[in-house]
């Protein structure tokens, strides 16, 4: 037996919370790296989805890793640009909670 | 029924994503919030391997937990003083937003387990090194050369951008 009898909806469970964590983080935090930390959470429980269903549904194709394995390389191509933009912004405004920066031009 | 060293395991790393993942979002200390999410990624690897996918077991640990959370503290240290604390959340807005995220999560979890899931029969793929090799650099039907390729331009583009725009403007005097 694949997997040691731990049945799929139980990754799909703990999925599920962790996207939904990662949303609470996103619509509740002000610091803007905490927010990039909330969207890494949704990122990586969309990654354990497609792994999951990748094995679980259809052990003889591999779509499902190779999909997850492009949203890792973009969440990494993603975080380094955020965090230019964010210390970029800090340059400018000596902070980095979102209400305090409301201008496009400096 | 008997409990097997998977299903301990399992309850570990699923046990260790929930309650980390939620101290991701709700702690008031910066850095704190930087390693529970190092712990969350961690584990993540850990359900991979479970999975059996090795390979993307060792690309979470290298590229998720190595590099974007060493990003995530470095850009930590740069902006935010390590002993700042946040000031709490409004009642309003964090009452508001548990009530829509656990509102999303218990409508996603009924549908999941109300649905019926059907797999394959076929037998299931060894996944090894080479294989995922050939199938990265494979022009046929299961080949993935051209996101590959334009993955590559995506980071070489992520690169120079994050370079530009983190860049110091030179002054005039």
């Amino acid at each position: 037996m694949l997997n040691a009898g731990i049945p799929m909806e139980a990754f799909l469970v703990v999925s599920t919370l962790m996207f939904f964590a990662g949303v609470y983080g996103f619509l509740t935090r002000r610091n803007l790296i905490t927010i990039l930390m909330s969207v890494e959470l949704i990122l990586n429980s969309v990654n354990i989805n497609f792994l999951v269903f990748n094995r679980f549904l259809f052990p003889d194709k591999l779509q499902g890793h190779f999909f997850s394995l492009f949203i890792i390389a973009i969440a990494a191509a993603e975080a380094a640009v955020a965090i230019a933009i964010i210390i970029n912004i800090y340059r400018h405004f000596n902070t980095i909670n979102v209400e305090n920066v409301d201008k496009m031009k400096y | 029924m008997e409990i097997t060293v998977h299903q301990i395991m399992f309850a570990l790393f699923s046990a260790i994503i929930l309650v980390f993942s939620v101290l991701t979002v709700t702690t008031r200390r910066i850095l704190r919030a930087a390693t529970f999410l190092l712990l969350v990624l961690v584990s993540t690897a850990g359900l991979y391997f479970m999975l059996n996918y090795q390979f993307m077991a060792g690309v979470q640990l290298t590229l998720y937990a190595g590099g974007i959370v060493v990003l995530i503290i470095f850009s930590i240290l740069l902006t935010s003083h390590i002993s700042q604390k946040f000031e709490a959340v409004g009642w309003r807005k964090a009452y508001f937003s548990a009530l829509a995220s656990i509102a999303g999560a218990i409508l996603c979890i009924t549908t999941i387990l109300q649905h019926k899931f059907q797999a394959t029969t076929e037998a299931a793929k060894e996944i090894d090194m080479k294989l995922i090799g050939n199938s990265l650099l494979g022009t046929g039907r299961d080949g993935y050369v051209l996101p590959f390729e334009v993955i590559s331009v995506l980071l070489l583009a992520a690169m120079i951008g994050a370079i530009v725009v983190a860049k110091r403007k030179k002054t005039k005097e």
